[in-house]
């Protein structure tokens, strides 16, 4: 029996040894959102210059499952994931984009050359609305509901695991 | 002489105050009350993007916005409590160098006692235990070798 006292430091160690282990393994550079759960926050971007393209509000964002995906055509990791926002476009998702800090000249550009999946593009010159949706880099892909609150946040270029693991069962969800 | 005038000037660049600040003249407050809250504040905030720098040490881009940002509140009249509150509810607690204490980081802030602490018991319990284990006295078999030992030093010369 006291032999057994003798093991509880030995357990200790490997129970915070397989904790610190575990964090370990976690990817730091992908936070948590603080907005999952939350109404999406007011704004009201005005179209990008130049192009032909209503601009973007929180309005726009209820009454349906949308996308919200914050880009620019600056961003190397946005070239990546485009053609599967381009796939999900096509396949009715709607999605709705937020151009971060982007030159009027260049979007219409890269959207000509890349294809365009957007219903409305909102110009976020100052970077100001993308801080109050809590980005901290792009691209960044949102999920709304149709109560227009904030249900999923992508961090990073969308992966098609993220899509078929993670999005497309979520939307069949909140569309279900 | 030369390089010793050049090894002291270059310590002297090391250690001067603010030289790794990111915060350009440009976007200071005229207010130095003002200033200096900013600056305070800005040394708590991490920086999204760089992670392990304060959004005062960092020149990412988004850590100026930031830092724009407190200055725009705090020149609107906001508590440091409500620039904090506004930045936590859209970049959650990360956002703070220091986590604020609450069930989930207690184990942060206080595991590390915790196990100095039990540590320390376990070592003065078994300390205590064994002061106060009383001496086995001797078998018999124990205490005729002895004898024989002692016996055997006693009279070292008699062969």
């Amino acid at each position: 029996m006291r032999r057994l006292l003798y093991l509880i430091p030995v357990l200790v160690f490997a129970g915070v040894g397989i904790g610190l282990a575990l964090g370990l393994t976690r990817d730091p550079s992908i936070l948590p959102s603080a907005l999952i759960g939350k109404a999406v926050p007011e704004f009201d971007l005005p179209p990008v210059e130049g192009l032909d393209r209503p601009g973007l509000s929180s309005a726009d964002l209820k009454g349906q499952v949308v996308l919200v995906n914050v880009f620019a055509s600056w961003c190397i990791p946005c070239r990546a994931e485009h053609p599967l926002l381009m796939r999900l476009a096509e396949s009715g998702v709607p999605i709705y984009g937020i151009n971060y800090k982007d030159k009027p000249g260049q979007i219409g550009a890269w959207l000509g050359e890349l294809g365009d999946p957007f219903r409305r593009i909102g110009a976020d010159q100052s970077g100001r609305i993308a801080i109050d949706w809590g980005v901290y880099g792009v691209p960044e892909t949102f999920v709304i509901d149709a109560k227009g609150r904030i249900r999923q946040k992508f961090v990073g270029p969308l992966m098609p695991q993220d899509i078929d693991q993670t999005l497309l069962p979520m939307l069949a969800k909140l569309n279900g | 002489m030369k390089h010793l005038v050049l090894s002291l000037l270059l310590l002297a660049a090391l250690l001067a105050p603010g030289v790794r600040a990111a915060t350009s003249p440009d976007e200071m407050l005229a207010d130095p009350a003002l200033e200096q809250r900013a600056r305070a504040l800005s040394k708590q905030l991490r920086c999204l993007v760089c992670q392990n720098q304060s959004i005062d040490d960092s020149n990412a881009d988004l850590a100026d916005d930031l830092r724009r940002l407190v200055r725009e509140r705090l020149v609107a009249g906001d508590s440091d409590r409500q620039i904090i509150d506004f930045l936590t509810e859209r970049y959650g607690d990360f956002v703070l160098l220091k986590p604020p204490v609450e069930p989930a980081t207690w184990g942060l802030w206080f595991g590390p006692g915790a196990l100095l602490l039990l540590g320390a018991g376990g070592i003065a319990l078994h300390l205590r235990r064994r002061r106060r284990a009383e001496p086995v006295p001797l078998s018999a078999a124990e205490q005729a070798r002895l004898e024989a030992l002692l016996g055997a030093s006693e009279a070292p010369d008699r062969s």
